[in-house]
């Protein structure tokens, strides 16, 4: 522990610049030499910016339109808690930093900064570590790009979420297309190869044929790495009530179907892999920090209504924790600067539950789950003891949406698109599987020591 | 210590203080939600049974499925100690049901009593239940108090109800008792008038001992404890008692009253009403309408109860055959305490062995299949809910078979071929609806629509109109009464006796999943009717059975004649776009759910149906 300490990086936020990020080499993937004990050694970092200049219509999640000004309290408030949950975790290496809101590009540079060195203050942080920033591309955003690179990120992930302007404002974003595009561009100068563009299709009034033209206009100026997301009304936004109220229409199932499947095509035709269910990467530009939140990792989440799953040697844990930070940033704040972290709520998980998180998430990924990627969190059952004799199980391998073979389960091409209907199946399952294992274990062999479950 | 009630809680009741002339039972019959349990909530807290607190809502409603629902399924008794005039008073208050489905229980009820306390909402005026109960109580000759309630709120109009009493009733309106159960005011000459007005019951402490069983309940611990009425004579603890139904011999472990609780008291007198456990260990030992006597003194037996007519029968499945033991103890035990649910046993190929079971109506049924699911944590299967039909045999061969010309069925997966059968007979009721007048033209094209005969219409007052219909049971016993409901905006209210039968063409029908018949929805529909009401479930469970990974056609299809048919089209997409930042409780939250349901999915080929869609086809939707 102590060399490992010693062997962390001060880092002052001018030095973190990269300038040779050709390529996806930065960090390579870990997984499979990754063993079980770095399971609870490493972590990544997600920390939540949560405010927003205005409310974009079909967004619920934790924002909040600010303001008195209180950059300097949060940015405290985030370091703080940083502090504490990596002294709790006694993780000793980060491995990928994801700054999200809200809006974080509203957050002042010297914020990233301070975090960044809070984190290599108590933990190792690659200089090559993936550190990626959510940014909305308005004028103001884009002309702060530099100095995020300054601070440490040198991964941008950006907002665009339409090139129609109509769609932006029913949106309620506050940018402009052609904005849209010139902050492509200039994240694009600043980290060549490690930009990513957000686009939601299943917009109002959007045809696949629509979609199709914004597609191709978009692959002629984007980087490496695309997401695609679904529009998904959600109870109390604006433009859930606009389509309950008839004010809007969004497109059918069957049509925001087309449009995904078409998307698929599109993007695999001009060379963007598929790795996840909405996320696309050419040159092998994955985001590191998502990938191992679907590889079942340990993440650690800062800020106002920030998720993290990891366990806590520093309190004696040895299960992996579900932690929710408290929502609301004021309450937030105020409990940060009383106990040194405002989480809300904890809960353990247990073997069953871990494995149920491992199997939604990693079936989510194209290479879904490998077998040693599942012993890794079940070394007593393998994949095929458990999936290999249900008969549902059965009726999806054959009908060709799902694959259990050498290397592992996953969905295929088809299957992809209709994961949420097959994932029940193979809960049930899990579960039957693994309470009849406990029963076995305690019948046959109540005395011999158990061997311990990975976290 | 409340000044009603001269015991406190601990002293023991010396019931022998009570001769017949200072006892009272009497029962509250009311329409739904017209105050019935309040009022009782009223009456033991005023005698001093209960405390008096802010939290006693609907004291009598036990059952979980009561308090939910809002309704009153078990007729529940509670002894009161009442101070008049310088005596003391045993009142017994009986609690009944208020809908339609349970007037069994409220005719049970009335035999153990003189009199009843008849509920009027101040607001609401007449209903049709309170027609119903009116008549059942009058038919027993019983004492009727009319109650006028709820005059506290602020369109009570209390004059107009005492007028439409005179008028339907013809009970004298300066008899009626203004009160509001809520706030208490006037309750107090309730219980005067129970006093007052209601005879003693007409038993004899010198008689042999002579009890009705009015009810029964099943206690793990002490097997059955039964409600009776003494009618003549005194029981004691120690006694040994015979069943008049049974011939077998029990000795007496406890008695007492119930207040509403169960209140030891070593005695029980004539005319008093109260519980018994005596080693009854067998749920088919109490059988509700049985008369108890003491061993050595035998005596004729009470008339007893007829037993309940069922008129919604269906079946009843375990959702695994390993759980039917289970099933099978958990029906027995609710029927102890429901003797009006009949009970065969029954099997099908699809769904294994089961029973087919006769409920008073579709309330009943899903009361009893509440029931089961929460006190006894059963997972079942209904299948779609059917009347008693009749078929008039024509083929010598199953007269033969069958013993008897005319034969019910109660199973449509029985029902017998148009060429075996001379003439098929459907039951028919004789329906009461209450409505204000500018309800009547949308009320009588919705009877119209029900294949209904009109038989009757009186104004009870210048706005509200009463009319008799003759229906087929079947028309009615799924969706009529909600749809009444809605169409007059809650004002109409509904009620039925039996009305024989009546010769009908009628027709078995199947509905099909990919192909595949579901036995559970099997259904006897009038031929003018089939193709709308083939074509209505099909609608309707297209609408119940979630989307699938593949397209499922459901059909409805007369013999080898597909009627109807819609599609349920595959899923192309169902994935959720984003699932990162972290939070994945939702999500494993709503993915665990579905999981707990698919183990609960019932199989038809390859097709999950959730089990409650067997029901729910048979619902129309509330437009």
């Amino acid at each position: 522990m102590m060399s490992l300490r010693a062997a962390r990086r001060a880092l002052s936020p001018g030095v973190r610049r990269f300038s040779d990020t050709s390529g996806g080499e930065i960090v390579e993937d870990v997984s499979e030499r990754t063993g079980c004990a770095q399971l609870t050694t490493q972590a990544s970092l997600y920390v939540h910016w949560p405010y927003c200049l205005r409310r974009c219509s079909y967004c619920n999640f934790n924002k909040y339109i600010s303001r008195d000004n209180n950059d300097h309290m949060m940015t405290e408030c985030l370091q703080k808690e940083t502090e504490t949950l990596l002294q709790l975790s006694q993780v000793s290496c980060v491995t990928s930093v994801f700054f999200g809101g809200g809006t974080p590009s509203l957050a002042h540079p010297s914020t990233v900064a301070a975090v960044l060195e809070t984190v290599s203050g108590q933990a190792s942080l690659s200089e090559k570590a993936e550190v990626t920033l959510e940014v909305n591309p308005t004028p103001v955003g884009m002309s702060k790009l530099e100095d995020f690179c300054r601070a440490g990120v040198n991964r941008f992930s950006i907002g665009v979420q339409s090139l129609q302007d109509d769609d932006l404002k029913i949106l309620g974003r506050d940018h402009s297309s052609r904005q849209a595009l010139q902050t492509i561009e200039e994240a694009r100068r600043l980290c060549p190869g490690r930009v990513s563009v957000d686009v939601m299709f299943g917009r109002p009034k959007q045809s696949v044929e629509s979609w199709e033209n914004e597609l191709s206009k978009l692959l002629r100026v984007c980087d490496d790495h695309m997401s695609l997301y679904q529009l998904t009304l959600e109870r109390g936004t604006q433009l859930f009530k606009q389509v309950q109220g008839g004010e809007v229409t969004v497109p059918a199932e069957d049509v925001t179907a087309e449009m995904y499947q078409c998307a698929r095509r599109t993007l695999h035709q001009h060379g963007f892999l598929q790795y996840e269910v909405s996320n696309f990467a050419k040159h092998k530009a994955v985001s590191h920090h998502n990938m191992s939140y679907w590889k079942g990792r340990q993440y650690i989440g800062v800020g106002p209504g920030a998720h993290g799953r990891f366990v806590l040697p520093g309190e004696g844990g040895v299960a992996r924790e579900a932690r929710t930070q408290t929502l609301e940033p004021d309450v937030w704040m105020r409990e940060v600067q009383q106990r040194g972290h405002g989480t809300r709520r904890r809960i353990q998980l247990n073997h069953l539950e871990l494995l149920e998180e491992v199997l939604v998430m990693g079936m989510r990924m194209t290479e879904g789950i490998n077998h040693k990627h599942w012993e890794l969190f079940s070394p007593q059952l393998s994949l095929r003891e458990v999936f290999g004799r249900s008969t549902d199980v059965q009726e999806l391998l054959q009908s060709g949406r799902l694959i259990l073979d050498d290397r592992g389960l996953r969905c295929s091409w088809d299957g992809l698109a209709l994961l949420d209907s097959m994932l029940p199946a193979l809960l049930v399952e899990l579960e039957r599987q693994i309470s009849q294992r406990l029963q076995r274990d305690h019948h046959t062999d109540g005395q011999t020591k158990k061997t311990s479950n990975p976290r | 210590q409340h000044c009603f009630f001269p015991f406190s809680f601990k002293d023991a009741v010396d019931l022998s203080k009570f001769p017949a002339d200072r006892i009272r039972n009497f029962c509250i019959i009311a329409h739904i939600d017209h105050g019935k349990s309040t009022l009782a909530d009223r009456l033991l807290e005023m005698t001093g049974a209960i405390a008096k607190t802010e939290k006693n809502k609907q004291v009598l409603d036990k059952l979980q499925v009561e308090r939910e629902r809002g309704i009153t399924v078990k007729a529940q008794t509670a002894s009161l100690f009442y101070n008049h005039e310088g005596q003391q008073y045993l009142l017994n208050l009986i609690d009944t049901p208020g809908h339609v489905d349970f007037s069994y229980e409220v005719s049970r009820s009335i035999s153990a009593c003189q009199g009843v306390l008849l509920i009027v909402d101040a607001n609401q005026g007449i209903q049709a239940q309170t027609v119903a109960n009116f008549y059942l109580a009058f038919e027993a000759q019983l004492a009727i108090i009319p109650v006028i309630n709820k005059i506290d709120l602020k369109n009570a109009d209390p004059e107009r109800v005492e007028s439409q009493i005179e008028k339907v009733f013809d009970i004298p309106r300066e008899e009626c008792i203004r009160i509001s159960a809520k706030l208490g005011t006037n309750v107090e000459n309730v219980l005067q008038a129970v006093v007052d007005r209601i005879p003693p019951p007409e038993a004899s402490i010198d008689d042999p001992f002579k009890a009705l069983v009015f009810d029964s309940n099943f206690d793990h611990y002490r097997g059955v404890v039964a409600n009776i009425a003494v009618f003549g004579g005194r029981v004691k603890k120690g006694d040994r008692i015979v069943s008049a139904y049974l011939g077998k011999t029990y000795e007496v472990n406890e008695l007492g009253l119930l207040r509403p609780d169960e209140h030891s008291t070593g005695k029980l007198f004539a005319g008093q009403v109260g519980y018994i456990v005596a080693g009854m260990k067998d749920v088919k030992e109490a059988q509700i309408g049985d008369t108890l006597y003491l061993q050595e003194q035998p005596v004729e037996a009470l008339p007893g109860f007829k037993p309940a007519k069922a008129m919604v029968f269906a079946g009843m499945y375990p959702m695994d055959q390993s759980e039917y033991q289970g099933l099978r103890s958990a029906i027995e035990k609710l029927t102890l305490n429901d003797s009006s649910v009949t009970v065969q046993r029954d099997s099908s190929l699809a769904l294994g062995a089961g029973w087919r079971l006769g409920f008073l109506g579709l309330l009943h049924m899903e009361v009893f299949n509440q029931r089961l699911e929460q006190e006894y944590n059963a997972s079942v299967i209904v299948t779609a809910p059917t009347v008693p039909y009749k078929a008039v045999l024509s083929s010598a061969k199953l007269i033969k078979e069958h013993g008897s010309k005319e034969i019910t069925i109660v199973n449509p997966a029985q029902f017998p071929d148009r060429t075996v059968v001379s003439e098929y007979l459907e039951p028919m009721v004789l329906g009461t609806i209450l409505a204000p007048d500018s309800y009547t033209g949308k009320i009588m094209s919705l009877c119209l629509n029900r294949r209904a005969v009109q038989k009757n219409m009186l104004y009870i007052d210048d706005q509200r109109v009463m009319m008799k219909y003759l229906f087929p049971l079947n028309e009615v016993v799924v969706d009529f009464y909600d749809l009444l409901k809605s169409l007059s905006s809650g004002y109409a209210s509904f009620d039925y006796e039996n009305a024989g039968y009546q010769a009908a063409d009628l027709i078995k029908m199947d509905i099909l999943l990919n192909g595949r018949p579901v036995e559970e929805l099997i259904t006897i529909v009038h031929r003018d009717r089939a193709y709308s009401s083939g074509k209505a479930m099909c609608e309707r469970l297209k609408d119940s059975i979630p989307r699938q990974m593949f397209e499922i056609a459901v059909q409805a299809a007369i013999g080898s004649k597909v009627i109807a048919r819609e599609t349920i089209k595959a899923y192309k997409k169902n994935v959720l776009a984003k699932c990162y930042g972290g939070d994945i409780t939702r999500k494993m939250k709503l993915l665990k759910k579905q999981a707990e349901g698919k183990k609960k999915m019932r199989l038809i080929g390859s097709v999950e149906v959730p089990k409650d869609a067997f029901i729910n086809v048979l619902k129309r939707k509330q437009k």
